[in-house]
Parts: C-alpha cells; sequence; structure tokens
C-alpha cells in the first residue's frame, strides 16, 4: 500500500471526487477541506455542507521533474496551489503541458486517477484540473 | 407509456497517434490507414481508465439533460476494459455523480456491445416502472498486444446515456437483438491483451450479426431503411460499417454523421454509441436513426430510435462529439510515447 489504507481513501472520497467542503451560513466562509466548526464563529457556527464547483486559478505551482517511483512515469507534471472560485485553496495536478501553466491560469476540475496501491491495491480516484 | 433516452453525454480522450505511425514502427508498407479508413486513434492519458471516461461522459450527460442525480435508480457499465476485475466500476460512477445510495449498480461485458446491452436492461427496469431513470455506459480504454492488428484501431472513448419515460429526447421504438456462440474475439482472464481469429472476425462475426440484428428489428416492426434518417453501425474499423450499411440497404449519406473511427478509432463499448451521440448533436424533432452494435463472442443489438421535441430543450455548454474530435482539441504523440502511456513498457 503505497498511498493510503482503504478505510483512509474511503472516508476522503467525498472531497475527492466531487470537492465536497463546507460552508458557514453564519459568516459565509467556505471551507475545504471541510471544517465541522467555523473559527470566524465558534458557537455560532452554522455549517452547511458544499460542493465546490471546482473552478479556480493558479495561485503558485512547481514543475516536477524528480518524481516518486508512482509518479515516475508523468514527469514533468505541475503540481498547484489553485484558489477555487468561492474562496478556499487546495493543492492539485495540473494536466497539462507545464508550459501551459503559469501563476493566474484559469483551471477547471477533471476526474482522473489519483495514485495505485501498486498492481494489487486499490485504484484511487479524485480530482485534477485542466486550464479551461 | 413510451420510454427512451433523456440525455447523453460523451468523453474522449485527447491524444491521438496516427495510424501511420503505429504502421512506420512495425514495418507495415501497405496503405494501412486507406485500407481500414481510419486515420488516428484516441489514448487515454497515464491517469484515466474506463472508470474515469465514464464519469466524465456520466457528468456530461447529468448537465446536458439537468438530471436531478438523486432520480437514478440504477447504473449499468458496459466495459471490456474495467479496472477491476472484482469492484464494480458503476459503484465508482454513482459516487462521482452524485446519485444516492437507493442504487443498484452491476457492470456488464459484452466486447463491444456491452453499452448497448446495459441500454436494453435500463429500458426494462424503466418500462416496468421500477426505477425513474437509470443510466447507461459505454467506456473502453481497449486493449492490443504491439504489433497485432488491433494496435491500429483500439482506442479509449465513452458514452452515456440517462434512460427514462419522461421529458425524452428521443423515443427508443423498439429493440432487438441476434446472439451466438462465435469465439472471434476473446480474453482470457488475468491475460493483458485480447486474442482474435483474423478475419474471421468479418462474415461469421461481425456481417453475420449485425444483417440479422438490423433484418430482425426491421422485419419486426415493419420499416425499411428509407424510413431512416440516419444510421448508425459498430465502427471497428471505417470499411465494415460503409459495408454492411449497402448491404441492408443504407446510403453513405444515413451513416456519414455518426461514422466517427476514422477520427478517434474504435473505442469498443463506446464505438456506436459515440456514433449515435455525433447523430443525436445535429437531429432534429421527427428524425429517426437506426442504431445496430457488435460485440464479438458474438451479439448485436439493434434499435430504432425517434428524435422527440425533447432534444431542443437540452442544456447548452456541454461538449458536442466533434468538441473532442476538433483538430486543435487535439494533441499527437509518437509511438514510443504510446508505449509509455499505454503501459505497453514493461521496465
Amino acid at each position: 500500500m503505497t498511498m493510503s489504507t482503504a478505510p483512509r481513501f474511503w472516508r476522503h472520497i467525498p472531497q475527492r471526487y466531487n470537492l465536497i467542503g463546507t460552508h458557514c451560513v453564519n459568516c459565509g466562509e467556505y471551507y475545504f477541506p471541510p471544517r465541522e466548526i467555523c473559527p470566524n464563529c465558534r458557537r455560532d457556527t452554522v455549517m452547511e455542507d458544499y460542493k465546490f464547483e471546482g473552478t479556480g486559478t493558479v495561485v503558485t505551482y512547481t514543475v516536477i521533474h524528480n518524481a516518486t517511483e508512482d509518479f515516475e512515469r508523468q514527469t514533468p507534471y505541475t503540481l498547484a496551489i489553485i484558489r477555487l472560485d468561492e474562496g478556499p485553496r487546495l493543492t492539485g495536478q495540473v494536466m497539462a503541458d507545464p508550459d501551459d501553466v503559469e501563476i493566474g491560469t484559469k483551471v477547471k476540475p477533471i476526474f482522473r486517477i489519483l495514485g495505485k496501491g501498486g498492481e494489487k491495491g486499490i485504484i484511487y480516484y479524485g480530482t485534477k484540473f485542466v486550464p479551461v | 407509456m413510451p420510454a427512451g433516452i433523456v440525455s447523453y453525454g460523451v468523453y474522449i480522450p485527447k491524444y491521438r497517434i496516427r495510424v501511420e505511425e503505429i504502421a512506420r514502427v512495425w514495418g507495415d508498407e501497405s496503405d494501412v490507414s486507406g485500407n481500414l479508413n481510419v486515420f488516428k486513434k484516441s489514448v487515454p492519458d497515464v491517469d484515466e481508465d474506463a472508470v474515469t471516461i465514464a464519469v466524465e461522459a456520466s457528468r456530461n450527460a447529468i448537465r446536458r439533460g439537468r438530471i436531478d442525480p438523486a432520480r437514478i435508480g440504477v447504473i449499468y457499465a458496459g466495459s471490456e476494459s474495467h479496472p477491476y476485475a472484482v469492484k464494480p466500476t458503476g459503484t465508482i460512477v454513482g459516487e462521482a455523480i452524485g446519485t444516492n445510495t437507493d442504487l443498484t449498480a452491476a457492470d456488464f461485458e459484452f466486447a463491444c456491445k456491452a453499452g448497448t446491452a446495459a441500454i436494453q436492461a435500463c429500458l426494462g427496469l424503466v418500462s416496468a416502472g421500477m426505477v425513474d431513470l437509470g443510466m447507461a455506459i459505454g467506456s473502453d480504454t481497449s486493449q492490443s498486444a504491439p504489433g497485432d492488428a488491433l494496435e491500429y484501431t483500439a482506442a479509449a472513448g465513452g458514452a452515456a446515456y440517462v434512460i427514462g419515460k419522461d421529458d425524452l429526447i428521443a423515443e427508443i421504438e423498439d429493440f432487438y437483438s441476434f446472439t451466438t456462440d462465435t469465439p472471434d474475439f476473446w480474453r482470457r482472464e488475468g491475460r493483458p491483451y485480447p486474442e482474435h481469429g483474423g478475419r474471421f472476425t468479418g462474415e461469421p462475426a461481425y456481417f453475420r450479426h449485425v444483417t440479422n440484428a438490423a433484418r430482425g428489428l426491421m422485419r419486426k416492426i415493419g420499416v425499411s431503411p428509407e424510413d431512416y434518417d440516419y444510421a448508425v453501425f459498430h465502427q471497428p474499423n471505417g470499411k465494415f460499417p460503409l459495408r454492411v450499411a449497402r448491404q441492408l440497404g443504407f446510403t453513405k449519406e444515413q451513416i456519414y454523421q455518426g461514422l466517427v473511427v476514422p477520427e478517434i478509432g474504435n473505442t469498443y463499448s463506446g464505438s456506436c454509441l459515440i456514433g449515435l451521440a455525433a447523430t443525436l448533436d445535429v437531429a432534429r424533432p421527427g428524425d429517426r436513426i437506426f442504431v445496430v452494435s457488435f460485440g464479438s463472442g458474438a451479439g448485436s443489438d439493434a434499435f430504432s430510435i425517434m428524435v422527440k421535441d425533447g432534444i431542443d430543450k437540452l442544456g447548452n455548454g456541454v461538449p458536442l462529439v466533434r468538441d473532442y474530435t476538433s483538430e486543435t482539441k487535439n494533441e499527437y504523440m509518437d509511438y514510443a510515447m504510446y508505449a509509455k502511456y499505454k503501459g505497453k513498457l514493461r521496465l
């Protein structure tokens, strides 16, 4: 098992497949990954699940040339910090020629394989990004 | 109450390899592209498989029809390249498109016609009133051994159809199937690449099954080729559907709109379903479409489809087939990169 155990992956399926985070109705802040307590509102938190559209902007990025064994066939590839349109930031892989990605690039979500537990393990699906 | 198609979506990977490039590597100096009437084929990205293609096609279908995923009570996913031998593709699709847990799902396999078999099964449940909507998927990242004739055409892509009784964009008027035990193509458990009977897959397999299913349906509902605006036949290459159309009395004009194989190759379970989608992309209410799939092993499913007014109410902004086949959207790769992307290099 090279990425995570089955229960750990299973718990994160809503976030990984559909970018399910949370939204504090009280102050309007969005959170990804989801939070149960809004740090702005504390005991006044009124949290609801929220499905992010997945569209956003590249805040910064790095191009991986020397990858771990699981990803060495994908080099060079781009890892980016993406600010979702609703505000939260997350780290994700941008599937494009590294020359086509820069700070400010608009991206949208795609459903891809994030990794595999070797030849015998679970296939970990989830969200990556491509330039719009 | 009539049942049929409520929405549809497709997905085709952006990478392409030219058939000529494959021929160059293996020293085939004949006019392979011309002989097959296939010029390039789609190649999945390193992180794409039959599941990711099924999810993207299904999400496109949901968006196009503005479908509430909670209404979907069944997902049947057809493929011959399900990434898990045991663990259903349909469960992953259901989670990814946001169905609720009030859902039945199963994976289908029937070489290139698993997707149309899934449509038939969904139609049964919908028509019986046992589910509100069903999702039928044909999706493949088809396999071919290096240097094998299949390598010129084995491609990747998929289509998803939402089947229901309300707000139809196309009524499935009837279907007819023809099935025999014909070992023209197979893959044993645990083997990475399929085997096939070479030319045996022509007359006794493809042509016998497609023509019998087509004639059986026409006889069953009393129609002839002239009654149809469009026809779509399974597309293992660009020659077979042209020839079988001629044998049955259909014209080139009737099949050109749905003939996608010259641009993307044979997407197996996605093949004639993508061809049908390309036809629905331009169809108008009142148009009639004749569809015949073929799956090695072997069998054919023939459908008579009548386009309804609902097709004018579909959402815009969802990719059409031509958006995926457009030259500007494709990225070409050489055989070395293709071998790497397809995992043909064993390190």
